[in-house]
Order: structure tokens, then C-alpha cells, then sequence
């Protein structure tokens, strides 16, 4: 049981969340999947702090955000996999 | 782990425990806030808990305002009580629902008598109150007479990962003993509110719920200048990596892990279901919040963070934990229990959970909490509108 880079609440999820306190740019991440106890790898794009999110996939304008395996909120600005996301390309459905 | 059967509290005449045992000097009004706080500055073992309303308020929001003090002087974590306010009916209100618990409460009225003479006649009261009260011994009490209420504050994307799962799993297995239990925090369910509402454990509950969160829901569209993007997420949520309102929503609502509540409470009120676990109507504001569940009747509480708030309440503690492993490092002296090692996968959340047990007991049995020793008493009263 190795310690995980990035760690995914739920297999639909389409972001990871950084758990070490940095991300190098270029790191090969390995992501543990809470859901089924499965690990994937992940290159980062840039530096990411701990706690933020990681891209797992390539996301369009308009595509939903998902974590926990629920909605989370909307792409504002196209992602790339392995790519930060945050509050410049990601915003709230509400309000 | 073998969870413990019961904890040493404070034996209320209600029937009702403590893990606490203050004597407070509570005020009716701001104006009287100088007064309490005379008296508690004159009698050892006593606390002042000023605030900055109770004048001209009226309808609901009054209603609000009586229930919250009431509610504080009723909590059993108080041994007993003086009410000092302005003018006697107000004072007098108060008091005579505190006297229904059947622990000491006198009030006293500063008109026509002036600050120095009311000083003088409540110090009288509150040193025979204090000498009292220090003679109570702590006892041994079924964990069923822990009133437990939740709160996360200056979260991040750690909370929603492992501290408030650690809360959640904490609920889980104490739930069985009998214990009562309260979440709120209304506008930071948004997102969530629909499988939040999934959650009653009755018709009756789901919609009370709905209707609630609607309610707070069409204020917030209706005050709000732009959005609350300036306000939820927080800058520190958004420093800690949380984007939105339902990312920090589905985050929050983790504390109550596969818990169905068996109702809604208005803010401040006392649950009358019995055992279980119960929505209470909150701002969303720590201090405010927390106040709300002290006053209606919780007896310690649970406070996750992910940034690291450091909020504590003058008669409930406030046990705190994190899963930030820098929080937990830059900001020690506010951590009761420290859940990082979840991230780095050394400990489990079931391990976390009995950690948090462990902790939680040792504070219901007298350990003080670090809010505590490090003097934090915020008791923040919620206002719903304007006065009159």
C-alpha cells in the first residue's frame, strides 16, 4: 500500500485530487481509486498544490465536472488531461 | 476497538449530562454585555458570554434571540445561571424557562437600579453559585447522554477526502449506543440538497428539509448582489483547492456518513424525537452555528478542517481534526486530532474514526479541548433581519 499522488473518490470521476504537497510538471502520478481500491497513473501538466484537482481526461466547454461521482460543476474553458482545474476553468451550476 | 459504554459527565436534575460545568453570567441585551462581564470579572468560576443583540427585534427574529439564550442557560454543560438585562419582563422570560431544568437561575434588571448596584447583588448570587457548582463531581453516564453536533469549517478538498469521512464513521458506529446527533449548515448543502433530502428518514423529513433549504436558497438569490462566489466557496476554501459550492457541498455532507436524519430543527431548537441523528436550520458561519447547537442542547462538538479554523464556544468544546497534513503541522496547537496519515494511506478511515472516539471521550470526561485552553469562547448570536 504505497502512498498515492492523487486520490479519486469514485470510479466515474473525471478529476483526482493532489495528496503530496506538490506536483512536479511532468510527474507520473499514481491515483488511488477510493471507490475500488484500483490505481491509475496520471501525468501532470503543471505544478499542483495539495488539495487541488487533476484532470483525468480531456474536458470541452460545457462538459460536467464530476466528483464523488456527482455533478460538481461546468467546464468554462477547455482541459486537458493532466492539466490543473480550478476556479479559472471550472465554475458553479448554481447560483 | 471496543468502543466505551459510558463517560464521566455532570448529572443534571433534568436527567440530562454535562461534560462540562460552567456558571455563566448571561446577558439579555448588549447594553448589559458591561454588567455580565463585571461579574464574571469579580467571581472566580464563573463566565461572561456577551453578544451584540437583544434589543428592538421583533417576530421571528425575537423569537430566535429567546430561544438561543434559553437554550444556552438550559444546556447541561451549565451548571447554573444569572440573566442580566435591562429591563425585568425580557430578564424575567428567560429565566423562568431556565428554572424549568430545575438548576439555579436568578435574574437581575439594570433600570432603576444602575450598573454598580446590579453588579453588586448579581456578584452576591453568582459567588454563591460558583462555590455551589464547584462541588459537583463528575459521574458516570451511558454514552446515550452525549449530544453530539457537527460543523466543518475553513474546508478544502482534504475535509470532503478524510476528515469529515472520519466524522461520518464516528456517527456510524456511535449511532447504535443511542446518542443524539446534529449537522447543519444550510447553504453549504447546495448542490447536494437533493441527495441530502434523500436522507430522511420520513416522507415528513425529506420535505421539512427541501422546504428549508428552498427557503434559505430564495433569500441568498434574492440578497445577492452577483453570486456568492466571493462568499461560498471561501478564499481559504479555494486556496485548499475546493472550486465550488458542490464540491465543498458533497464534501460537507460526508460527515454524516450513511446516517438517515429523523428531523428538521428550526435554528437553536431542542430535538423531541428522541435518539438520532437531526438537521438543524444554520447559517453556515462556525460560530454561528455552533451557538445554534449549543442552544439546543448539545454537549460537545465536532469541528473538521481542512485550512484550519480555529473556532471554539464559551459552554460546548469543540473538538477539532484535520486531514491537511500542512494544517496539522503549521497549525498544531488547534488540532485535537490529527487524520492525515488517511492521505497517505497508514491509517484507514476506520482507524480514524476510533482515534476520534478516543479523543472525543478523554474531552467529554474533562481533557480540555486546544479551543479551550487557548481561550477561544465565540458565542455568536444569528439575526434574521433588521430591527426594529
Amino acid at each position: 500500500m504505497s502512498q498515492p499522488d492523487l486520490i479519486i473518490h469514485d470510479e466515474k470521476d473525471n478529476v483526482g485530487v493532489v495528496v503530496i504537497e506538490t506536483t512536479k510538471k511532468g510527474q507520473d502520478c499514481s491515483a488511488w481509486i477510493m471507490e475500488n481500491d484500483k490505481t491509475v497513473k496520471v501525468s501532470s501538466m503543471n505544478e499542483v498544490p495539495l488539495g487541488h484537482k487533476i484532470a483525468l481526461q480531456d474536458l470541452k466547454e460545457g462538459d460536467t465536472i464530476l466528483k464523488y461521482g456527482h455533478d460538481i460543476g461546468k467546464v468554462v474553458k477547455p482541459i486537458k488531461k493532466g492539466e490543473h482545474v480550478h476556479v479559472h476553468n471550472v465554475k458553479t451550476k448554481k447560483w | 476497538m471496543e468502543i466505551p459504554k459510558s463517560f464521566l459527565g455532570y448529572k443534571r436534575e433534568n436527567g440530562r449530562a454535562g461534560t462540562r460545568n460552567h456558571v455563566i453570567i448571561l446577558p439579555v441585551d448588549d447594553i448589559s454585555n458591561a454588567c455580565a462581564e463585571a461579574v464574571a470579572n469579580n467571581i472566580k468560576g464563573t463566565i461572561a458570554l456577551p453578544h451584540s443583540y437583544g434589543r428592538l427585534q421583533f417576530g421571528a427574529d425575537l423569537e430566535l434571540h429567546f430561544r438561543t439564550m434559553i437554550g444556552t442557560g438550559k444546556n447541561p454543560n451549565v451548571a447554573a445561571v444569572i440573566v442580566i438585562g435591562i429591563e425585568p419582563k425580557w430578564t424575567k422570560r428567560i429565566v423562568d424557562e431556565i428554572a424549568k431544568t430545575g438548576k439555579p437561575v436568578e435574574g437581575f434588571h439594570i433600570e432603576r437600579t444602575g450598573d454598580i448596584g446590579t453588579i453588586m447583588k448579581a456578584s452576591k448570587k453568582a459567588q454563591e453559585f460558583s462555590q455551589w457548582a464547584s462541588e459537583k463531581q463528575r459521574e458516570e453516564c451511558p454514552l446515550s447522554d452525549l449530544w453530539i453536533s457537527v460543523k466543518c469549517g475553513e474546508s478544502d478538498t482534504t475535509s470532503g477526502l478524510a476528515s469529515n469521512p472520519t466524522v461520518g464513521n464516528l456517527m456510524e458506529k456511535l449511532e447504535p449506543f443511542g446518542v443524539h446527533l446534529c449537522f447543519g449548515e444550510t447553504s453549504e448543502l447546495t448542490g447536494a440538497e437533493k441527495v441530502c433530502a434523500a436522507r430522511g428518514a420520513t416522507p415528513e423529513a425529506k420535505e421539512k428539509f427541501m422546504k428549508t433549504w428552498s427557503a434559505y436558497n430564495d433569500f441568498i438569490l434574492k440578497e445577492a448582489t452577483n453570486d456568492l462566489s466571493e462568499s461560498q466557496p471561501t478564499a481559504g476554501n479555494i486556496a485548499g483547492g475546493l472550486t465550488t459550492i458542490e464540491e465543498k457541498a458533497f464534501g460537507n455532507f460526508q460527515k454524516i456518513g450513511n446516517l438517515k436524519f429523523i428531523d428538521v430543527l428550526e435554528p437553536a431548537e431542542e430535538p423531541k424525537k428522541g435518539k438520532g441523528l437531526y438537521f438543524m436550520d444554520t447559517s453556515s458561519a462556525a460560530a454561528e452555528c455552533v451557538t445554534l447547537q449549543a442552544a439546543g442542547g448539545f454537549n460537545i462538538h465536532l469541528f473538521p478542517t481542512g485550512q484550519g479554523n480555529i473556532i471554539g464556544n464559551p459552554i460546548e468544546p469543540v473538538v477539532k481534526l484535520t486531514a491537511n497534513p500542512l494544517t496539522a503541522k503549521l497549525m498544531k496547537e488547534h488540532v485535537d486530532c490529527d487524520v492525515s496519515k488517511i492521505l497517505s494511506r497508514e491509517m484507514n478511515l476506520s482507524q480514524a474514526g476510533d482515534e476520534l472516539i478516543k479523543t472525543m471521550l478523554r474531552v467529554a470526561n474533562g481533557r480540555l479541548t486546544c479551543a479551550e485552553a487557548l481561550g477561544h469562547r465565540e458565542f455568536v448570536m444569528t439575526k434574521l433581519y433588521r430591527s426594529a
